[in-house]
């Protein structure tokens, strides 16, 4: 059962490429959509839905390929934050 | 008003800070709008009104306080960039290309690049300069020559820049090149060994934005050069800047409108042509309630965006699109009609809408060309 950070980032990508039938597990990178725009704007989605910041060395492509790894990204984070 | 006050006591003096619209327009027809033209001719802005412009805070008032600014939202930055650009697209674009180097050490930069440059920029005592275009890439990035290569542990820059908006003039140069995997954004000094700058004259518009081209002759940079995250997120720096880019020329384009609106009314309002006023004409007429509906129309497109950005909304980046790409064709529109208002006086210097014309043809190319704007907002389409 995908948590709800999972959900709404799915719901994010599938807005923005509704014909790409991207899920959890699927590598972003590898359907050839992803541009530093779509990016950029994924990252503020991020960052404005689930009030985090993610600095910039988390911004490695590995924890934005797949919807599963944005979501675990989110989740380090918040318990960062919790935690500080 | 007090900004008047002080204005009269000379550059020297300290001018109170430009907070909102209504100071910004005092500001403008003070000491920018009367010197426009000679702007213009001279092609360059004189050192004095560089000064007021940091004395008043308007190189950078986005920056935190922290880095010397006043934490402004980007909603009333908008609205001062339009009154900047009403008086003078060339200082306009000046504030541009600065707010974009000064964005991105905020955004992207260490602790160490914000507490270096931070104060700097905020002054305007560095001014900053985008460095991406090339004699072989304008739109197509990926197409860039230029190279910085690792070097020890710092960078060796390698190539040439062309169309740098205040280059002439600025100390910092924010340089797009291609790295060993992706493109890398660098902070890189005028005065670093290696850095050429041949000014660029007699433009058809914007003229006193003090253009340049810029060589790079293995420039040796240190690792503090590096600005943002290297691999795949690098080019969300070029996104980034560009964004608000976009937005300032948004912005300012819809201050071409409104002043092609001011000069339009004032001389239908007082020229005769057989025996009425212009401004009584039904043709005329047209040409003024379309530049009325417009300025209003990229107004509020400009704000949407700005809103959007003040509550980092994804949302914005294609708002800022829509925004730029109808706020240029509105001001290229709008001007080609304010000089058949003038007719011949239209053509000549003594009105300024010659001038509104020639910067606004700018617009439609600057940061990202009509052609590259409807092709991006053209997904729009498919979005749900």
């Amino acid at each position: 059962m995908p948590d709800m950070a999972s959900t709404q980032i799915l719901g994010f990508i599938t807005s923005r490429f509704p014909q790409a039938g991207v899920t959890e597990s699927a590598d972003i990178f590898s359907l050839g959509y992803v541009s530093s725009l779509f990016a950029m704007e994924l990252v503020m989605f991020m960052e404005k839905t689930f009030a985090i910041t993610i600095p910039n060395d988390e911004l490695r492509i590995d924890n934005f390929r797949t919807v599963e790894a944005m979501t675990g990204l989110v989740g380090r984070l918040r318990a960062a934050a919790a935690a500080a | 008003m007090e900004i008047t006050t002080a204005a009269r006591a000379g550059p020297a003096a300290a001018l109170p800070a430009v907070t909102g619209r209504e100071a910004a327009r005092a500001f403008v027809d003070e000491h920018i709008a009367p010197r426009a033209e000679e702007y213009d001719q001279l092609g360059a802005i004189p050192e004095d009104l560089l000064t007021r412009l940091g004395q008043a805070g308007l190189w950078a008032p986005f920056l935190p306080t922290g880095m010397g600014g006043s934490g402004m939202d980007m909603v009333t930055l908008g609205e001062i960039h339009e009154e900047l650009g009403r008086g003078c697209s060339s200082v306009r674009s000046l504030l541009t290309v600065h707010s974009m180097l000064a964005w991105a050490v905020y955004r992207w930069g260490t602790p160490g690049q914000r507490e270096r440059w931070g104060r700097a920029l905020a002054g305007g005592h560095v001014l900053g300069a985008f460095c991406l275009s090339e004699p072989g890439a304008g739109s197509d990035t990926s197409a860039i020559t230029t190279t910085a290569t690792p070097s020890g542990d710092g960078w060796r820059l390698r190539g040439s820049k062309t169309w740098i908006t205040g280059g002439q003039r600025a100390g910092l140069f924010l340089v797009f090149a291609r790295g060993p995997a992706s493109t890398v954004a660098l902070l890189v000094p005028r005065t670093a060994a290696g850095v050429t700058v041949r000014p660029i004259d007699d433009m058809l518009g914007t003229r006193a934005s003090m253009l340049a081209g810029i060589r790079f002759d293995d420039v040796s940079l240190g690792p503090e050069a590096l600005l943002g995250p290297a691999g795949f997120t690098s080019g969300m720096v070029l996104s980034s800047v560009l964004d608000l880019g976009r937005y300032s020329v948004a912005a300012g384009s819809v201050g071409i409108v409104q002043a092609c609106l001011e000069a339009c009314a004032g001389y239908a309002a007082t020229r005769r042509a057989g025996g009425s006023l212009l401004r009584d004409l039904p043709l005329i007429q047209a040409k003024l309630s379309d530049m009325v509906t417009d300025v209003r129309a990229g107004r509020l497109l400009v704000a949407e965006a700005g809103r959007l950005k003040d509550a980092g909304d994804p949302a914005t980046i294609m708002a800022t699109w829509v925004a730029k790409y109808f706020a240029a064709t509105a001001a290229a529109r709008h001007a080609a009609e304010a000089v058949q208002v003038h007719g011949a006086s239209g053509c000549s210097r003594d009105y300024p809408v010659a001038r509104y014309y020639r910067d606004a043809k700018v617009m439609e190319i600057i940061e990202g060309s009509n052609e590259i704007q409807r092709i991006t907002i053209a997904e729009q389409a498919y979005r749900k």
